[in-house]
């Protein structure tokens, strides 16, 4: 049990640095790259806690594709080696230390005072999943067969969302 | 958890030989630059403007698809494992889905949103 508690502290540590370094790092490029590395540890760290499709996910499509649309987005605005524009409006500092704060007392409410892990359980525990052949298993025996009609559904959001990103970046349609 | 152990192993010899090849590269080879040596295309024609510069809005589009398709790819995981289970039925209704999604290419095709030139 011990080595995978290290490996997790392991993966949360760095993910903890990347996001800093995202936050930190003067250019937007190396701030993708580090954003890059937060989510490859987050990845690791779904597959530490037994969700192996979630890990898959995270890889595939935050570490894969997501960032790929970032790095884009900010080669389109990048012109240039000029240096990021300091905090422009007079009230910004004040403003983003006070929304921090609240979001931040607004979690450690939610933690301290909520139950977690003390609900009614379902019928999906580890046990039934484990019975199931394991995390993928069990969600594509219920995705293909009882949520048949969300998995079609989501092709027409998917079909939507392409029409609407072409029309929007093409000017001659 | 312990069948994890072989990808710990593979990241420990990847990280491994990139240090030792480096490493020994830095070690054994010389190092005698010259103004030939440094051009960033040796032989080649000389680059103009700076590297980073601002990049064409349809490369936004390639990269929006990309995004669109791959989530279908995460679709189809977890069908490919069940698909014993599941039968005829998981593919006829898979090949909906991806019907639908290729809709999608060719509107894409259509409209040249794929086209470079």
């Amino acid at each position: 049990m011990l080595p995978l508690t290290l490996f997790f502290l392991l993966f949360a540590a760095v993910a903890l640095f990347g996001a800093v370094m995202v936050l930190v790092s003067r250019n937007p490029v190396h701030s993708v790259l580090f954003m890059l590395l937060t989510f490859a540890n987050v990845a690791g760290m779904f597959l530490l806690l037994n969700a192996e499709f979630i890990a898959a996910v995270q890889l595939l499509v935050y570490s894969g594709a997501i960032l790929v649309l970032f790095l884009f987005v900010v080669m389109l605005l990048q012109r240039g080696e000029r240096p990021l524009p300091a905090l422009t409006q007079p009230l910004q500092a004040p403003v983003a230390i006070f929304v921090g704060l609240a979001l931040l007392s607004e979690l450690a409410l939610v933690v301290l005072t909520s139950n977690v892990g003390g609900g009614t359980r379902g019928a999906d525990t580890p046990e039934a999943i484990a019975r199931a052949g394991g995390n993928i298993q069990a969600l594509g025996s219920q995705l293909y067969t009882t949520w048949l009609l969300p998995f079609e559904i989501a092709s027409v959001l998917l079909l939507v969302a392409a029409v609407g990103a072409i029309y929007l970046a093409k000017e001659d349609i | 958890m312990s069948n994890y152990w072989p990808i710990a192993l593979f990241f420990v010899i990847v990280i491994g030989f990139a240090l030792t090849s480096l490493g020994l590269s830095r070690l054994l080879a010389p190092n005698r630059p010259n103004r030939v040596k440094n051009e960033t295309y040796e032989s080649g024609i000389a680059p103009v403007g700076e590297a980073q510069q601002r990049f064409d809005i349809r490369y936004y589009t390639i990269a929006m698809l990309f995004v669109l398709f791959d989530i279908e790819a995460v679709f189809l995981y977890p069908w490919a494992v069940v698909y014993d289970v599941i039968g005829i039925y998981g593919f006829v209704e898979m090949l909906l889905f991806i019907v639908l999604l290729l809709a999608a290419y060719a509107y894409a095709w259509r409209k040249g949103a794929l086209d470079l030139g």
